[in-house]
């Protein structure tokens, strides 16, 4: 026997995540949503913003950032109309996309997580095993926390690497990320995930079949999305005490909402009992 | 003989149905108890129980000395080796990661992990599809994967959820002799089934159970003379009729004929007497058979007394 405590909750973690590279039926559409939202929309456009000659059009542009809040407006960067507008709409506007896409990976992946292994019938080898019902909590959130917080990393570096290409040039070099949007990776969008997966996690321990987890995981995460849109674009207009405020409070909701939901993952509901 | 397994007055419902009621065990080291009983007998929540997969509404268990469904739970079931009725495997990864993740759950050394594996996947025959993924397995090749994963951490008790149920007879005699060898090794076997065939000659202590209530229990041998007493003998002769005779004779308790004579004897001791009076009788005799009752046989005639 090992000498070293084991880590029982990355074993599962890790697992899930293997079988998950395995699936990919499952995370390829999850991959095109996030490249569309990360890459293909803002990409084209950026690009098409950028390159606007047209004098009337970029008038247009131009009254659209005048639309914004005054402190925003101050700090919007370029000369002209289009490139205003191009830089507002990358650090502005596309930034509640930085939430929406990683929610929703997560939460497909954590809708399938307990339900499916009772479904596969290999929720009786886990409840046999020696872990913990808060160890396999834990691993089965870490398995749908890791694929959203990685799909936010590689599409925020993406995104980034396509805001600085297209707009940095006309701003007077790379200007992205702002403070904001490290405040919103970092601090904001982590509980809003876990918040997220409580819920996701608990209904999955609870549902009997993996078609009804979807569902009720849609209508749990669809408000949620809704409010995170919200949030986000409310930290990115207010600056970065008010993001510093919503991520602290989202984090209590989440430590809460986690400590709840770890109740629901029983060995008998692994079993397909008590569901 | 340690005792591994106790459970007194153990009762598990669920809603309004009673899967276990009253169950009492006690199973040593070294032995192999084979748990009888129709399919809703409660078998599979015995062993559920067992583990602390689920907990007891009434009623104690130990295992290991340990309360499976208490703090303890982890260390009992990390000395545990469970095969349940369905093989509970992960389709997606290939043989080697479903072994891989046991070993690691059960706290297999990552040093002697892969060699463990390696050794689990030979013993069962499937160590060339190692690499390949569950998913493609076939029933038999499934059945003997979690049979490795049940023994690479070395279980002192192993759990078998009707084992050999859906599986060909190579796979199905893998199993069988992988309950010898573990009795051989001084470690307790429970097996589940409903195939008494399978049962013969391994077990030594049968529990019948029914609606969750153990019926009757105890070594074949106990049970044999409790609900089998005294002997049956097949006979046969050149010519049959002649065997008609032994009907009255004191010790004899039945007789029937048809094609061959079957007598049912008060002892053992008194098949010489029989074939004595048979030879005095002119009888000459070409099968003179004493038969021990099979697990079957026992087992309907406790399910016709019960």
């Amino acid at each position: 026997m090992s000498t070293r405590p084991p880590n029982r909750a990355w074993t599962i973690a890790r697992t899930d995540l293997r079988q998950l590279r395995q699936a990919r039926d499952f995370w390829m559409p999850l991959v095109i949503i996030a490249g569309l939202f990360f890459v293909v929309i803002p990409g084209f456009l950026l690009l098409i913003i950028t390159r606007v000659d047209n004098i009337e059009l970029a008038q247009q542009l131009s009254d659209v950032v005048g639309t914004l809040p005054t402190k925003i407006q101050e700090n919007v960067k370029g000369e002209t109309g289009p490139v205003q507008a191009s830089y507002a709409l990358a650090v502005y506007l596309f930034a509640p996309l930085a939430i929406v896409v990683p929610l929703t990976v997560s939460s497909a992946v954590g809708a399938n997580t307990i339900i499916g292994e009772r479904e596969r019938g290999s929720g009786e080898f886990l409840a046999h095993s020696p872990a913990s019902e808060r160890e396999i909590y834990v691993g089965k959130l870490l398995a749908a926390l890791i694929p959203g917080y990685l799909t936010a990393f590689v599409g925020f570096g993406c995104y980034s690497l396509i805001v600085n290409l297209l707009v940095g040039p006309k701003v007077g070099g790379w200007f992205f990320p702002t403070t904001s949007w490290w405040w919103l990776m970092l601090w904001v969008l982590p509980p809003f995930i876990m918040l997220a997966l409580a819920m996701i996690l608990a209904i999955s321990a609870r549902v009997s079949s993996a078609a009804a987890a979807q569902q009720s995981s849609a209508l749990v995460t669809l408000p949620l999305i809704l409010i995170a849109y919200s949030v986000a674009s409310g930290s990115m207009y207010s600056g970065s005490m008010v993001a510093v405020v919503i991520g602290a409070l989202a984090w209590l909701g989440a430590a809460f909402a986690l400590v709840r939901a770890s109740r629901t993952v029983r060995r008998e509901r692994l079993l397909g009992m008590g569901a | 003989m340690d005792t591994v397994i106790s459970a007194r007055g153990v009762v598990r419902t669920f809603g309004d149905t009673r899967a276990v009621d009253g169950l009492d065990l006690g199973i040593p080291t070294g032995s192999v108890t084979v748990l009888l009983g129709p399919n809703g007998a409660g078998k599979t929540t015995v062993v559920r129980l067992l583990t602390g997969a689920l907990a007891p509404d009434v009623g104690d268990i130990t295992v290991f000395g340990m309360n499976p469904s208490g703090p303890d739970g982890a260390q009992v079931r990390r000395r545990c080796g469970v095969v349940p009725a369905r093989p509970a495997l992960y389709d997606r990864l290939s043989g080697y990661d479903n072994l891989r993740y046991a070993g690691e759950l059960f706290e297999v050394a990552a040093e002697t992990l892969p060699e463990r594996i390696e050794h689990a996947a030979a013993r069962f025959g499937i160590l060339e599809a190692l690499p390949k993924r569950v998913g493609t397995y076939s029933t038999g090749m499934r059945a003997r994967l979690a049979l490795a994963r049940a023994v690479l951490h070395e279980p002192d008790l192993l759990l078998l959820d009707e084992p050999t149920a859906g599986l060909d007879p190579e796979s199905a005699r893998a199993v069988l002799g992988l309950i010898d060898e573990m009795a051989e090794e001084g470690k307790a076997v429970v097996m589940c089934t409903h195939l008494l065939l399978e049962a013969e000659g391994l077990a030594d202590k049968v529990v019948v159970l029914d609606r969750g209530a153990t019926l009757v229990s105890g070594s074949p041998a106990e049970l044999t003379e409790r609900f089998w007493p005294g002997t049956r003998v097949v006979l046969d002769a050149e010519q049959p009729t002649v065997l008609d005779g032994i009907a009255d004779l004191p010790f004899v308790r039945g007789y029937s004929r048809n094609g061959v004579a079957t007598v049912d004897l008060a002892t053992a001791d008194t098949v010489p007497d029989l074939v004595d009076a048979l030879v005095g009788a002119g009888a000459r005799l070409t099968r003179v058979e004493p038969q021990t009752p099979s697990l079957e046989q026992i087992y309907f005639e406790i399910r016709s007394r019960t």
